[in-house]
């Protein structure tokens, strides 16, 4: 153990010697697609809730679709099989995105933690109580203000404790990012395992380092449903 | 447009190993999810402290890791114990090689049996105490209590969880894959590469998964209305 920390140990926390690896790059991931996966689901978990079928159908298609495959299948997809279609390869800017790996990883993981939290803030939405909504249709609010003011920020935090499980659950899938080369937590293990031969240091110092992120996200998520669920507390 | 090229059995052996890989981690999980639970139930410390352990660690770390760890570890520990079986005695010669689908069983039956003993855990604590009490006032051993009182109604609080984890450890399968197991992403990542046609074959692999997806929801309706009998249901 002591060995790999010492030939290892920078790369397990953030620079491999040409790019940034390890923790760093599974918590850079972790943010970037739960960030935009966040903003993605907004808007769809509204269309969801939506009163005119042409606009909830898609969005229940997409959530079902990809709520229904592995994550792995749609990282395959994007990173090994668009690449091969025609009109990707022809396009200069497609082409040019979908080369790096980073980029088709991060896509994937978007479209897919976009889905699980798209049917979360959906069901959120959808349990708001209709005394609040007829409050804010009494004070004569428009509706979208009345989306602004109170359905939406009640819902968030209604769906604060879903929500955290769900992050937990997209740092565990970011770990797929090591089957696309991108240099994360796992694939430096993985490097460790395959120059030392010791698989259970390399990868027990992997599951260290992620239990600790889990923890301090769950120690996180658990000060903030303190602060934003004290209404519910009894 | 819809031409397999030839590896139309391959896709369709590798589902059968997908199936079988869900179904036999879910059993081996589904056991130690009922172990796990009744050890965190225990009045003995150490049981408790045994499954708050193993809980809390493998919820913490990512399925991927655990599986690389085992997988890989897993034959490092069986060869030192059969060379030390070897060494303690000559007239047999032990050897045992672990297989992908092995491994894979018993790694996702070892991960998601913690995510079923919390899932067990709050179906037990569902029901009623006056229950167990009035079956053993009845003289039933504590065998037959679980068998009769507290399995059937525990059931019907545990399948919501329980089709959720069905759910997670299915698509969990693609990741036994990545250790090398021959099941349908490795065949339709086989075809594709052949071929140069990996979109397709990709999308069918996933068209697999979403129709396995389907099937298992259907059940679930079914068995939830099986363990739902004799429960009276509020009219809205």
């Amino acid at each position: 153990m002591i060995e790999i920390i010492k030939q290892y140990g920078l790369a397990y926390l953030c620079w491999d010697g040409y790019n940034v690896s390890g923790t760093a790059m599974t918590l850079w991931l972790l943010v970037l697609s739960c960030g935009m996966g966040f903003c993605l689901a907004l808007p769809l978990a509204i269309a969801r809730n939506a009163r005119s079928r042409i606009i909830r159908f898609p969005v229940w298609l997409f959530t079902f679709i990809f709520r229904g495959t592995p994550l792995y299948v749609q990282l395959l997809l994007i990173y090994s099989g668009l690449y091969q279609l025609n009109f990707v390869h022809q396009h200069v800017l497609l082409n040019d995105f979908f080369r790096q790996a980073i980029n088709c990883t991060v896509l994937s993981f978007l479209l897919n933690t976009g889905a699980y939290t798209t049917e979360i803030f959906a069901g959120a939405i959808r349990e708001t109580s209709h005394g609040e909504v007829d409050a804010a249709l009494a004070m004569g609010m428009s509706r979208f203000t009345m989306y602004r003011r109170i359905i939406i920020p009640s819902a968030l935090r209604r769906a604060l404790p879903v929500y955290s499980n769900e992050v937990i659950l997209m740092l565990h899938a970011t770990t797929l990012a090591f089957t696309a080369t991108v240099p994360d937590l796992l694939k430096v293990a993985n490097d460790a395992y395959s120059a030392t031969y010791d698989p259970f240091d390399a990868f027990t110092l992997a599951a260290l380092l992620y239990l600790c992120i889990s923890f301090a996200l769950i120690f996180g998520f658990r000060r903030a449903e303190r602060r934003f669920l004290a209404y519910l507390q009894p | 447009m819809f031409d397999l090229a030839g590896y139309g059995p391959q896709l369709l052996s590798g589902t059968v190993t997908t199936i079988e890989l869900s179904l036999l981690s879910l059993l081996v999980s589904f056991l130690l999810g009922l172990l796990g639970a009744t050890a965190k139930l225990s009045k003995h410390r150490i049981f408790k402290g045994v499954a708050t352990i193993y809980t809390t660690i493998i919820r913490g770390v990512p399925d991927l890791v655990l599986m690389l760890l085992i997988f890989y570890s897993l034959q490092i520990w069986v060869n030192d114990f059969t060379g030390w079986l070897n060494n303690l005695q000559s007239t047999y010669s032990f050897g045992l090689q672990l297989d992908p689908f092995t491994s894979g069983t018993i790694t996702l039956g070892f991960i998601y049996g913690a995510y079923f003993t919390e899932t067990f855990r709050g179906a037990f604590l569902a029901v009623p105490k006056g229950q167990l009490e009035a079956a053993r006032a009845f003289g039933m051993r504590s065998g037959l209590v679980f068998r009769r009182v507290l399995f059937p109604q525990m059931m019907r609080h545990a399948l919501p969880g329980l089709g959720n984890n069905w759910q997670v450890i299915l698509k969990a399968t693609a990741l036994v894959s990545i250790i090398g197991l021959s099941d349908v992403i490795k065949a339709a990542q086989a075809a594709g590469e052949a071929t140069y046609r990996s979109f397709f074959f990709i999308c069918i692999a996933g068209a697999v998964y979403l129709v396995l997806t389907i099937l298992s929801n259907g059940v679930l309706m079914l068995l939830e209305r099986k363990y739902a009998i004799g429960v009276r249901r509020a009219v809205l």
